[in-house]
Protein backbone atom coordinates (compact mmCIF):
# COMPACT_ATOMS: atom_id res chain seq x y z
CA UNK A 1 0.00 0.00 0.00
CA UNK A 2 2.71 2.23 1.48
CA UNK A 3 4.87 1.37 -2.15
CA UNK A 4 1.63 2.27 -4.17
CA UNK A 5 0.83 5.71 -2.69
CA UNK A 6 4.68 6.67 -3.34
CA UNK A 7 4.36 5.88 -6.67
CA UNK A 8 1.27 7.90 -7.32
CA UNK A 9 3.32 11.00 -5.45
CA UNK A 10 5.88 10.48 -8.21
CA UNK A 11 4.68 12.73 -11.11
CA UNK A 12 6.24 15.95 -10.37
CA UNK A 13 3.58 18.90 -10.53
CA UNK A 14 4.00 21.33 -13.66
CA UNK A 15 5.81 23.82 -13.17
CA UNK A 16 3.72 26.90 -12.87
CA UNK A 17 4.06 30.75 -13.57
CA UNK A 18 7.12 32.56 -13.04
CA UNK A 19 8.63 28.69 -12.65
CA UNK A 20 7.63 28.76 -16.42
CA UNK A 21 8.96 31.33 -17.58
CA UNK A 22 12.46 30.38 -15.92
CA UNK A 23 12.09 26.76 -17.73
CA UNK A 24 11.30 28.44 -21.34
CA UNK A 25 13.85 30.82 -20.71
CA UNK A 26 16.08 27.74 -19.77
CA UNK A 27 15.01 25.53 -22.67
CA UNK A 28 15.40 28.10 -25.42
CA UNK A 29 18.94 28.99 -24.41
CA UNK A 30 19.97 25.26 -24.22
CA UNK A 31 18.40 25.11 -27.64
CA UNK A 32 20.10 27.98 -28.83
CA UNK A 33 23.47 26.40 -27.76
CA UNK A 34 22.76 23.28 -29.62
CA UNK A 35 21.79 24.99 -32.73
CA UNK A 36 25.52 26.32 -32.75
CA UNK A 37 26.87 23.41 -32.41
CA UNK A 38 24.81 21.52 -35.25
CA UNK A 39 25.15 24.50 -37.71
CA UNK A 40 29.12 23.78 -36.79
CA UNK A 41 28.39 19.97 -37.79
CA UNK A 42 26.73 20.85 -41.23
CA UNK A 43 29.61 23.55 -42.01
CA UNK A 44 32.28 20.48 -41.02
CA UNK A 45 30.30 17.92 -42.83
CA UNK A 46 30.07 20.36 -46.05
CA UNK A 47 33.63 20.94 -46.09
CA UNK A 48 34.51 17.54 -46.24
CA UNK A 49 32.35 16.61 -49.30
CA UNK A 50 33.77 20.41 -50.68
CA UNK A 51 37.26 18.98 -49.94
CA UNK A 52 36.18 15.41 -51.86
CA UNK A 53 34.59 17.17 -54.84
CA UNK A 54 38.07 19.33 -55.29
CA UNK A 55 40.00 16.13 -55.40
CA UNK A 56 37.91 13.99 -57.75
CA UNK A 57 35.60 16.54 -59.52
CA UNK A 58 34.00 13.96 -61.18
CA UNK A 59 31.95 12.74 -57.96
CA UNK A 60 29.97 16.33 -58.26
CA UNK A 61 26.01 16.14 -59.40
CA UNK A 62 26.59 18.65 -62.34
CA UNK A 63 23.27 17.60 -63.87
CA UNK A 64 21.55 18.53 -60.21
CA UNK A 65 23.86 21.59 -60.42
CA UNK A 66 22.81 23.07 -63.52
CA UNK A 67 19.36 22.12 -63.65
CA UNK A 68 19.16 23.94 -59.94
CA UNK A 69 21.49 26.89 -61.72
CA UNK A 70 18.54 27.25 -64.06
CA UNK A 71 15.76 27.27 -61.77
CA UNK A 72 17.47 29.20 -58.82
CA UNK A 73 19.59 31.68 -61.33
CA UNK A 74 17.95 31.61 -64.53
CA UNK A 75 14.58 31.91 -63.44
CA UNK A 76 15.18 34.75 -61.04
CA UNK A 77 16.73 37.17 -64.09
CA UNK A 78 13.10 38.94 -64.60
CA UNK A 79 12.29 39.68 -61.03
CA UNK A 80 15.98 40.55 -60.04
CA UNK A 81 15.77 43.02 -63.23
CA UNK A 82 12.70 44.75 -62.32
CA UNK A 83 13.13 45.11 -59.00
CA UNK A 84 16.71 46.67 -59.10
CA UNK A 85 15.50 48.66 -61.60
CA UNK A 86 13.06 50.30 -59.72
CA UNK A 87 14.75 50.64 -56.79
CA UNK A 88 17.73 52.64 -59.01
CA UNK A 89 14.75 55.07 -60.16
CA UNK A 90 13.56 55.70 -57.09
CA UNK A 91 17.26 56.44 -55.47
CA UNK A 92 17.65 58.29 -58.66
CA UNK A 93 14.44 60.21 -58.14
CA UNK A 94 14.99 61.05 -54.60
CA UNK A 95 18.48 62.50 -55.33
CA UNK A 96 17.68 64.47 -58.17
CA UNK A 97 15.13 65.95 -56.35
CA UNK A 98 17.14 67.18 -53.25
CA UNK A 99 20.44 68.02 -55.17
CA UNK A 100 17.88 70.02 -57.13
CA UNK A 101 18.06 72.61 -54.17
CA UNK A 102 21.23 73.01 -54.03
CA UNK A 103 21.78 73.26 -57.91
CA UNK A 104 23.44 69.93 -57.39
CA UNK A 105 21.59 67.86 -59.29
CA UNK A 106 24.26 66.42 -61.83
CA UNK A 107 25.56 65.04 -58.48
CA UNK A 108 22.23 62.48 -58.64
CA UNK A 109 24.29 60.73 -61.19
CA UNK A 110 27.34 59.64 -58.85
CA UNK A 111 24.32 59.10 -55.97
CA UNK A 112 23.14 56.36 -58.46
CA UNK A 113 25.84 54.69 -59.11
CA UNK A 114 27.30 54.37 -55.76
CA UNK A 115 24.36 53.24 -54.27
CA UNK A 116 23.58 50.98 -57.16
CA UNK A 117 27.17 49.63 -57.82
CA UNK A 118 28.18 49.00 -53.88
CA UNK A 119 24.84 48.50 -52.32
CA UNK A 120 21.35 47.62 -53.69
CA UNK A 121 22.97 45.34 -56.80
CA UNK A 122 23.58 42.82 -54.37
CA UNK A 123 21.76 43.31 -51.28
CA UNK A 124 18.31 43.06 -53.73
CA UNK A 125 19.45 40.23 -55.12
CA UNK A 126 20.42 38.38 -52.08
CA UNK A 127 17.27 39.61 -50.48
CA UNK A 128 15.18 37.94 -53.47
CA UNK A 129 16.94 35.10 -53.90
CA UNK A 130 16.07 34.45 -49.59
CA UNK A 131 12.93 34.72 -50.74
CA UNK A 132 12.90 32.87 -53.55
CA UNK A 133 15.54 29.89 -53.46
CA UNK A 134 15.90 30.00 -49.34
CA UNK A 135 12.58 28.43 -48.56
CA UNK A 136 12.24 26.42 -52.06
CA UNK A 137 15.18 24.87 -51.13
CA UNK A 138 14.22 24.41 -47.60
CA UNK A 139 11.20 23.12 -49.08
CA UNK A 140 12.58 20.63 -51.17
CA UNK A 141 14.80 19.16 -49.08
CA UNK A 142 12.57 18.85 -46.00
CA UNK A 143 9.62 17.18 -48.17
CA UNK A 144 12.22 14.92 -49.14
CA UNK A 145 12.82 13.99 -45.45
CA UNK A 146 9.75 14.20 -44.54
CA UNK A 147 8.70 11.43 -47.12
CA UNK A 148 11.84 9.01 -46.16
CA UNK A 149 13.57 9.91 -49.17
CA UNK A 150 16.59 11.15 -47.56
CA UNK A 151 16.43 7.92 -45.47
CA UNK A 152 16.58 5.90 -48.90
CA UNK A 153 19.73 7.53 -50.12
CA UNK A 154 21.64 6.69 -47.15
CA UNK A 155 20.96 3.45 -47.18
CA UNK A 156 21.44 3.66 -50.79
CA UNK A 157 25.05 4.73 -49.56
CA UNK A 158 24.43 8.42 -51.08
CA UNK A 159 25.68 11.44 -49.09
CA UNK A 160 22.57 13.51 -49.07
CA UNK A 161 24.79 16.40 -48.42
CA UNK A 162 26.93 15.78 -51.86
CA UNK A 163 23.81 14.64 -53.39
CA UNK A 164 21.87 17.30 -52.43
CA UNK A 165 23.48 20.29 -50.27
CA UNK A 166 26.16 20.84 -52.64
CA UNK A 167 24.85 20.98 -55.54
CA UNK A 168 22.75 24.35 -54.57
CA UNK A 169 25.54 25.80 -52.84
CA UNK A 170 27.89 25.15 -56.29
CA UNK A 171 24.32 26.53 -57.92
CA UNK A 172 24.05 29.77 -55.91
CA UNK A 173 27.58 30.25 -56.04
CA UNK A 174 27.88 30.31 -59.61
CA UNK A 175 24.00 32.04 -60.26
CA UNK A 176 24.31 34.78 -57.57
CA UNK A 177 27.54 36.90 -58.73
CA UNK A 178 25.91 36.47 -62.48
CA UNK A 179 22.56 37.86 -61.14
CA UNK A 180 23.94 40.73 -59.26
CA UNK A 181 25.93 42.16 -62.53
CA UNK A 182 22.16 41.68 -64.16
CA UNK A 183 20.79 43.56 -61.20
CA UNK A 184 23.66 46.22 -61.70
CA UNK A 185 22.84 46.77 -65.19
CA UNK A 186 19.00 47.34 -64.24
CA UNK A 187 19.98 49.65 -61.74
CA UNK A 188 21.56 51.88 -63.70
CA UNK A 189 19.39 52.07 -66.32
CA UNK A 190 16.66 52.55 -64.52
CA UNK A 191 18.67 55.38 -62.57
CA UNK A 192 19.32 56.53 -66.15
CA UNK A 193 15.66 56.60 -67.22
CA UNK A 194 14.83 59.33 -64.28
CA UNK A 195 17.87 61.27 -64.85
CA UNK A 196 16.99 61.50 -68.76
CA UNK A 197 13.35 62.16 -67.72
CA UNK A 198 13.52 64.84 -64.90
CA UNK A 199 17.26 66.25 -65.40
CA UNK A 200 17.37 65.85 -68.90
CA UNK A 201 20.77 63.83 -68.73
CA UNK A 202 21.20 61.72 -71.66
CA UNK A 203 23.02 58.00 -71.56
CA UNK A 204 26.13 59.06 -72.61
CA UNK A 205 26.74 61.81 -70.14
CA UNK A 206 25.37 59.52 -67.57
CA UNK A 207 27.72 56.68 -68.27
CA UNK A 208 30.66 58.90 -69.00
CA UNK A 209 30.07 60.44 -65.39
CA UNK A 210 29.92 56.93 -63.90
CA UNK A 211 33.57 56.19 -65.25
CA UNK A 212 34.77 58.79 -64.39
CA UNK A 213 33.48 59.54 -60.81
CA UNK A 214 32.11 56.48 -59.72
CA UNK A 215 34.61 53.98 -60.99
CA UNK A 216 34.66 50.12 -61.12
CA UNK A 217 36.08 50.32 -57.32
CA UNK A 218 32.23 50.15 -56.05
CA UNK A 219 31.26 47.35 -58.34
CA UNK A 220 33.91 45.31 -57.10
CA UNK A 221 32.78 45.82 -53.39
CA UNK A 222 29.47 45.08 -54.63
CA UNK A 223 30.68 41.76 -56.22
CA UNK A 224 33.19 40.89 -53.58
CA UNK A 225 29.54 40.31 -51.35
CA UNK A 226 28.33 37.78 -54.00
CA UNK A 227 29.95 34.37 -52.83
CA UNK A 228 29.22 35.25 -49.09
CA UNK A 229 25.68 35.99 -49.71
CA UNK A 230 25.45 32.39 -52.18
CA UNK A 231 26.87 30.22 -48.71
CA UNK A 232 24.69 32.21 -46.37
CA UNK A 233 21.76 31.99 -48.51
CA UNK A 234 22.41 28.18 -49.57
CA UNK A 235 23.27 27.23 -46.27
CA UNK A 236 20.64 28.78 -44.40
CA UNK A 237 17.75 27.05 -46.69
CA UNK A 238 19.33 23.69 -46.71
CA UNK A 239 20.09 23.48 -43.26
CA UNK A 240 16.73 23.95 -41.76
CA UNK A 241 15.09 22.02 -44.71
CA UNK A 242 18.03 19.33 -42.96
CA UNK A 243 15.81 20.00 -40.02
CA UNK A 244 12.72 19.27 -41.20
CA UNK A 245 11.23 16.48 -38.11
CA UNK A 246 8.37 14.18 -39.64
CA UNK A 247 5.25 16.26 -39.17
CA UNK A 248 4.21 19.14 -41.81
CA UNK A 249 3.96 21.90 -38.95
CA UNK A 250 7.50 21.44 -38.77
CA UNK A 251 8.31 21.59 -42.63
CA UNK A 252 6.15 25.20 -42.63
CA UNK A 253 8.02 26.11 -39.43
CA UNK A 254 11.43 25.70 -40.66
CA UNK A 255 10.55 27.23 -44.38
CA UNK A 256 9.84 29.99 -42.20
CA UNK A 257 12.67 30.16 -40.33
CA UNK A 258 15.21 29.67 -43.54
CA UNK A 259 13.58 32.67 -45.58
CA UNK A 260 13.75 35.02 -41.99
CA UNK A 261 17.44 34.08 -40.66
CA UNK A 262 18.72 34.25 -44.68
CA UNK A 263 17.40 37.99 -44.92
CA UNK A 264 18.62 38.42 -41.12
CA UNK A 265 22.18 36.84 -42.19
CA UNK A 266 22.27 39.32 -45.79
CA UNK A 267 21.73 42.23 -44.02
CA UNK A 268 24.07 41.75 -41.03
CA UNK A 269 26.48 40.77 -43.44
CA UNK A 270 26.35 43.97 -45.81
CA UNK A 271 26.48 46.07 -42.78
CA UNK A 272 30.16 44.59 -41.78
CA UNK A 273 31.37 44.78 -45.09
CA UNK A 274 30.33 48.03 -44.77
CA UNK A 275 32.17 48.76 -41.90
CA UNK A 276 35.36 46.55 -43.22
CA UNK A 277 35.63 48.54 -46.38
CA UNK A 278 34.97 51.60 -44.72
CA UNK A 279 38.29 50.85 -42.22
CA UNK A 280 39.93 49.82 -45.04
CA UNK A 281 38.96 53.00 -47.05
CA UNK A 282 37.96 51.18 -50.56
CA UNK B 1 41.48 -34.38 -29.05
CA UNK B 2 42.35 -34.04 -33.10
CA UNK B 3 41.53 -31.32 -35.56
CA UNK B 4 38.83 -33.21 -37.16
CA UNK B 5 36.70 -33.91 -34.41
CA UNK B 6 35.19 -30.05 -32.97
CA UNK B 7 33.27 -30.65 -30.20
CA UNK B 8 29.41 -30.79 -30.53
CA UNK B 9 28.34 -28.08 -29.15
CA UNK B 10 30.26 -25.20 -30.24
CA UNK B 11 29.59 -23.93 -33.64
CA UNK B 12 31.94 -24.11 -36.30
CA UNK B 13 33.07 -20.71 -38.52
CA UNK B 14 30.38 -21.82 -41.79
CA UNK B 15 27.84 -21.90 -38.64
CA UNK B 16 28.98 -18.79 -37.20
CA UNK B 17 29.04 -16.61 -40.91
CA UNK B 18 25.91 -17.85 -41.38
CA UNK B 19 24.60 -15.31 -39.39
CA UNK B 20 22.89 -12.08 -42.10
CA UNK B 21 22.55 -9.67 -38.98
CA UNK B 22 23.82 -10.05 -35.38
CA UNK B 23 22.68 -7.81 -32.75
CA UNK B 24 24.18 -7.80 -29.64
CA UNK B 25 23.24 -5.56 -26.81
CA UNK B 26 21.89 -3.32 -28.37
CA UNK B 27 21.17 0.17 -26.27
CA UNK B 28 18.90 2.78 -27.76
CA UNK B 29 17.51 5.78 -26.16
CA UNK B 30 16.38 9.31 -26.93
CA UNK B 31 17.00 11.36 -23.85
CA UNK B 32 16.31 9.95 -20.82
CA UNK B 33 13.89 7.40 -22.75
CA UNK B 34 15.63 3.96 -22.77
CA UNK B 35 14.01 2.16 -25.62
CA UNK B 36 16.16 -0.92 -26.09
CA UNK B 37 17.98 -2.92 -23.64
CA UNK B 38 20.61 -4.89 -23.76
CA UNK B 39 18.54 -6.40 -27.19
CA UNK B 40 20.05 -9.48 -29.03
CA UNK B 41 19.04 -10.84 -32.01
CA UNK B 42 20.37 -12.79 -34.79
CA UNK B 43 18.72 -13.76 -38.78
CA UNK B 44 20.28 -16.54 -40.59
CA UNK B 45 20.63 -16.24 -44.36
CA UNK B 46 18.02 -17.18 -46.26
CA UNK B 47 15.27 -17.01 -43.69
CA UNK B 48 12.07 -14.54 -43.42
CA UNK B 49 11.87 -12.75 -40.33
CA UNK B 50 9.53 -10.68 -38.63
CA UNK B 51 9.49 -8.36 -35.80
CA UNK B 52 6.33 -7.63 -34.20
CA UNK B 53 5.48 -5.40 -30.70
CA UNK B 54 3.23 -2.83 -29.93
CA UNK B 55 3.29 0.56 -31.14
CA UNK B 56 6.44 2.68 -29.43
CA UNK B 57 8.63 -0.78 -28.53
CA UNK B 58 11.07 0.54 -31.27
CA UNK B 59 10.96 -1.74 -33.90
CA UNK B 60 11.46 1.01 -36.44
CA UNK B 61 14.31 2.28 -33.79
CA UNK B 62 15.65 -1.57 -34.05
CA UNK B 63 15.46 -1.25 -38.23
CA UNK B 64 17.19 1.94 -38.39
CA UNK B 65 20.13 0.68 -35.69
CA UNK B 66 20.89 -2.21 -38.12
CA UNK B 67 20.33 -0.31 -42.06
CA UNK B 68 22.54 2.52 -40.08
CA UNK B 69 20.70 5.56 -39.66
CA UNK B 70 20.54 5.62 -36.00
CA UNK B 71 23.95 5.41 -34.25
CA UNK B 72 23.07 3.11 -31.24
CA UNK B 73 24.09 4.19 -27.70
CA UNK B 74 25.42 0.86 -26.84
CA UNK B 75 25.68 -2.63 -27.88
CA UNK B 76 26.81 -3.68 -31.92
CA UNK B 77 25.05 -4.10 -34.95
CA UNK B 78 26.64 -6.05 -37.50
CA UNK B 79 25.61 -7.09 -41.00
CA UNK B 80 27.28 -9.75 -43.27
CA UNK B 81 30.20 -9.07 -39.95
CA UNK B 82 30.45 -5.81 -40.71
CA UNK B 83 29.93 -3.24 -37.96
CA UNK B 84 26.90 -0.80 -39.19
CA UNK B 85 27.84 2.43 -37.21
CA UNK B 86 31.59 2.19 -37.81
CA UNK B 87 32.70 4.72 -41.00
CA UNK B 88 32.24 2.69 -44.18
CA UNK B 89 33.64 3.88 -47.40
CA UNK B 90 33.79 1.45 -49.83
CA UNK B 91 29.77 1.49 -49.72
CA UNK B 92 29.84 -2.44 -49.39
CA UNK B 93 26.83 -2.83 -47.41
CA UNK B 94 25.00 -0.64 -49.37
CA UNK B 95 24.89 -2.62 -52.76
CA UNK B 96 24.21 -5.85 -50.79
CA UNK B 97 20.82 -4.77 -49.16
CA UNK B 98 17.85 -3.56 -50.32
CA UNK B 99 15.45 -1.66 -47.97
CA UNK B 100 11.85 -0.90 -48.61
CA UNK B 101 10.36 2.19 -46.41
CA UNK B 102 6.83 1.86 -45.09
CA UNK B 103 5.52 4.57 -47.53
CA UNK B 104 7.78 3.40 -50.50
CA UNK B 105 9.99 6.86 -50.09
CA UNK B 106 10.40 6.61 -53.83
CA UNK B 107 11.91 9.53 -55.14
CA UNK B 108 9.74 12.31 -56.77
CA UNK B 109 10.97 13.88 -58.85
CA UNK B 110 12.55 10.97 -60.54
CA UNK B 111 9.96 8.51 -62.98
CA UNK B 112 10.05 4.86 -61.74
CA UNK B 113 12.48 3.60 -64.30
CA UNK B 114 14.69 6.49 -62.70
CA UNK B 115 14.23 5.63 -59.02
CA UNK B 116 15.24 1.57 -59.81
CA UNK B 117 17.96 3.25 -61.82
CA UNK B 118 19.28 5.05 -59.10
CA UNK B 119 20.69 2.33 -57.07
CA UNK B 120 22.51 1.32 -60.08
CA UNK B 121 23.82 4.64 -60.96
CA UNK B 122 25.28 5.19 -57.69
CA UNK B 123 27.40 1.18 -57.43
CA UNK B 124 27.71 -0.02 -61.28
CA UNK B 125 29.10 1.27 -63.99
CA UNK B 126 26.88 0.33 -66.40
CA UNK B 127 25.59 1.71 -69.75
CA UNK B 128 22.40 3.44 -70.08
CA UNK B 129 21.26 1.15 -71.86
CA UNK B 130 21.65 -1.84 -69.79
CA UNK B 131 19.90 0.16 -66.72
CA UNK B 132 16.63 0.84 -68.29
CA UNK B 133 16.71 -2.95 -69.61
CA UNK B 134 17.85 -3.99 -65.74
CA UNK B 135 15.31 -1.38 -64.87
CA UNK B 136 12.41 -3.19 -67.13
CA UNK B 137 12.91 -6.14 -65.54
CA UNK B 138 12.55 -5.28 -61.96
CA UNK B 139 9.48 -3.45 -63.01
CA UNK B 140 8.08 -7.04 -64.09
CA UNK B 141 9.77 -8.85 -61.68
CA UNK B 142 7.28 -6.74 -58.98
CA UNK B 143 4.18 -7.51 -61.07
CA UNK B 144 3.76 -3.95 -62.67
CA UNK B 145 2.74 -3.23 -66.12
CA UNK B 146 5.68 -1.99 -68.26
CA UNK B 147 4.06 1.49 -68.93
CA UNK B 148 4.22 2.19 -65.18
CA UNK B 149 8.21 2.84 -65.88
CA UNK B 150 7.74 6.56 -67.31
CA UNK B 151 5.31 7.33 -64.34
CA UNK B 152 6.07 9.35 -61.64
CA UNK B 153 5.46 8.18 -57.86
CA UNK B 154 2.90 10.68 -57.93
CA UNK B 155 0.67 9.16 -60.28
CA UNK B 156 0.56 5.64 -58.64
CA UNK B 157 -1.72 3.71 -56.20
CA UNK B 158 -0.51 3.00 -52.93
CA UNK B 159 -0.10 -0.47 -53.97
CA UNK B 160 1.86 0.36 -57.29
CA UNK B 161 4.03 2.54 -55.64
CA UNK B 162 5.00 -0.19 -52.90
CA UNK B 163 5.96 -2.39 -55.75
CA UNK B 164 8.00 0.11 -57.10
CA UNK B 165 9.59 0.46 -53.82
CA UNK B 166 10.39 -3.05 -53.57
CA UNK B 167 11.96 -3.10 -57.52
CA UNK B 168 13.99 -0.01 -56.29
CA UNK B 169 15.08 -2.42 -53.20
CA UNK B 170 16.17 -5.17 -55.22
CA UNK B 171 17.61 -3.24 -58.09
CA UNK B 172 21.01 -4.59 -57.39
CA UNK B 173 19.85 -7.60 -56.38
CA UNK B 174 20.78 -8.02 -52.72
CA UNK B 175 21.01 -11.04 -50.78
CA UNK B 176 19.12 -8.98 -47.66
CA UNK B 177 15.84 -7.39 -47.93
CA UNK B 178 14.56 -4.69 -45.58
CA UNK B 179 10.48 -4.29 -45.00
CA UNK B 180 9.19 -1.74 -43.10
CA UNK B 181 5.18 -2.95 -42.89
CA UNK B 182 5.16 -3.85 -46.26
CA UNK B 183 1.48 -4.59 -46.07
CA UNK B 184 0.70 -1.85 -44.17
CA UNK B 185 -1.98 0.87 -46.27
CA UNK B 186 -3.60 -2.35 -48.48
CA UNK B 187 -6.62 -3.26 -48.82
CA UNK B 188 -6.59 -7.23 -47.83
CA UNK B 189 -6.75 -8.65 -51.38
CA UNK B 190 -3.70 -6.23 -51.95
CA UNK B 191 -1.80 -7.45 -48.88
CA UNK B 192 -2.36 -10.78 -49.91
CA UNK B 193 -0.95 -10.51 -52.92
CA UNK B 194 2.49 -8.56 -51.86
CA UNK B 195 2.53 -11.26 -49.44
CA UNK B 196 2.81 -13.61 -51.70
CA UNK B 197 5.29 -11.74 -54.14
CA UNK B 198 8.07 -11.51 -51.39
CA UNK B 199 7.48 -15.26 -50.46
CA UNK B 200 8.18 -16.07 -54.35
CA UNK B 201 10.73 -13.79 -54.62
CA UNK B 202 12.42 -14.60 -51.24
CA UNK B 203 12.28 -18.01 -52.11
CA UNK B 204 13.49 -17.99 -55.78
CA UNK B 205 16.44 -14.99 -55.71
CA UNK B 206 17.60 -16.45 -52.20
CA UNK B 207 16.65 -13.60 -50.36
CA UNK B 208 17.15 -13.03 -46.78
CA UNK B 209 14.25 -10.75 -45.37
CA UNK B 210 14.06 -9.18 -41.99
CA UNK B 211 10.79 -7.25 -41.77
CA UNK B 212 8.75 -5.18 -39.44
CA UNK B 213 4.74 -5.99 -39.37
CA UNK B 214 1.50 -5.68 -37.66
CA UNK B 215 -0.17 -7.91 -40.60
CA UNK B 216 -1.00 -11.58 -38.54
CA UNK B 217 -1.76 -12.48 -42.16
CA UNK B 218 1.78 -11.59 -43.20
CA UNK B 219 3.05 -13.45 -40.21
CA UNK B 220 1.20 -16.83 -40.49
CA UNK B 221 1.95 -17.07 -44.56
CA UNK B 222 5.37 -16.02 -45.05
CA UNK B 223 7.51 -15.99 -41.85
CA UNK B 224 10.34 -18.41 -40.90
CA UNK B 225 10.42 -16.63 -37.71
CA UNK B 226 9.08 -14.28 -35.59
CA UNK B 227 10.52 -11.89 -33.50
CA UNK B 228 8.36 -10.34 -30.30
CA UNK B 229 9.75 -7.34 -28.92
CA UNK B 230 8.46 -5.95 -25.70
CA UNK B 231 9.81 -4.72 -22.35
CA UNK B 232 12.84 -3.25 -24.49
CA UNK B 233 13.88 -6.26 -25.71
CA UNK B 234 13.17 -9.48 -27.74
CA UNK B 235 11.20 -11.81 -26.03
CA UNK B 236 10.56 -14.42 -27.93
CA UNK B 237 12.25 -15.83 -31.25
CA UNK B 238 10.61 -18.62 -32.58
CA UNK B 239 8.02 -19.80 -35.46
CA UNK B 240 4.62 -18.59 -35.35
CA UNK B 241 3.45 -21.97 -34.24
CA UNK B 242 5.58 -21.88 -31.21
CA UNK B 243 5.02 -18.34 -30.31
CA UNK B 244 1.07 -19.06 -30.01
CA UNK B 245 1.94 -21.73 -26.87
CA UNK B 246 4.05 -19.09 -25.37
CA UNK B 247 3.09 -17.42 -21.92
CA UNK B 248 4.24 -13.94 -22.36
CA UNK B 249 0.87 -11.75 -21.62
CA UNK B 250 1.96 -9.34 -24.57
CA UNK B 251 2.03 -12.72 -27.18
CA UNK B 252 -1.02 -14.47 -25.69
CA UNK B 253 -3.46 -11.49 -26.31
CA UNK B 254 -1.28 -10.73 -29.80
CA UNK B 255 -1.69 -14.19 -31.36
CA UNK B 256 -4.73 -15.42 -29.47
CA UNK B 257 -7.15 -12.21 -29.65
CA UNK B 258 -9.87 -12.44 -32.06
CA UNK B 259 -7.54 -11.08 -34.58
CA UNK B 260 -4.60 -13.51 -34.10
CA UNK B 261 -7.35 -16.55 -34.14
CA UNK B 262 -9.41 -15.68 -37.37
CA UNK B 263 -5.34 -15.74 -39.15
CA UNK B 264 -4.44 -19.14 -37.61
CA UNK B 265 -7.62 -20.38 -38.66
CA UNK B 266 -7.14 -18.80 -42.29
CA UNK B 267 -3.86 -20.18 -42.74
CA UNK B 268 -4.90 -23.90 -41.34
CA UNK B 269 -7.96 -24.44 -43.66
CA UNK B 270 -5.49 -22.72 -46.88
CA UNK B 271 -2.96 -25.57 -45.64
CA UNK B 272 -5.42 -28.12 -45.64
CA UNK B 273 -6.98 -27.58 -48.99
Amino acid sequence: MAEAAAKREAPKREPRGWHEMTVRIGKGVVGTGYDAFDTLVFAGHLLIVLAKSVINPMRIRWASVFSLAERAGLDAIPIVAVTSFFIGAVVGLLGANMLREFGAQVFAVELIGVAVLREFNILITAILLAGRSASSFAAEIGSMKMNQEVDAMKVMGVDPFEALVFPRFMALLVTIPLLTFVATLAGLCGGLAVTWSVLDIGPSFFFQRILEYVGPTHFWVGLSKAPIMAIVIAGIGCRQGMEVGGDVESLGRRVTAAVVHAIFAIIMIDAAFALLYMELDI
Amino acid sequence: MTDLAPLPDTPNDAERDDFVIEVEGLRSQFGDHVVHEDLNLNVRRGEVVAVVGGSGSGKSVLLNSIIGLKVPEGGTVKVFGQDVSRGREDGGLERRWGVLFQHGALFSNLTVRENIEAPMREHTRLSVREMEELADLKIALVGLRPDAGALKPSELSGGMRKRAALARALALDPDLLFLDEPTAGLDPIGAGAFDELIRDLSDSLHLTVFMITHDLDSLYTITDRVAVIADKKVVAEAPVAELESSDHPWIQEYFLGPRGRAAAKATAQGSRA
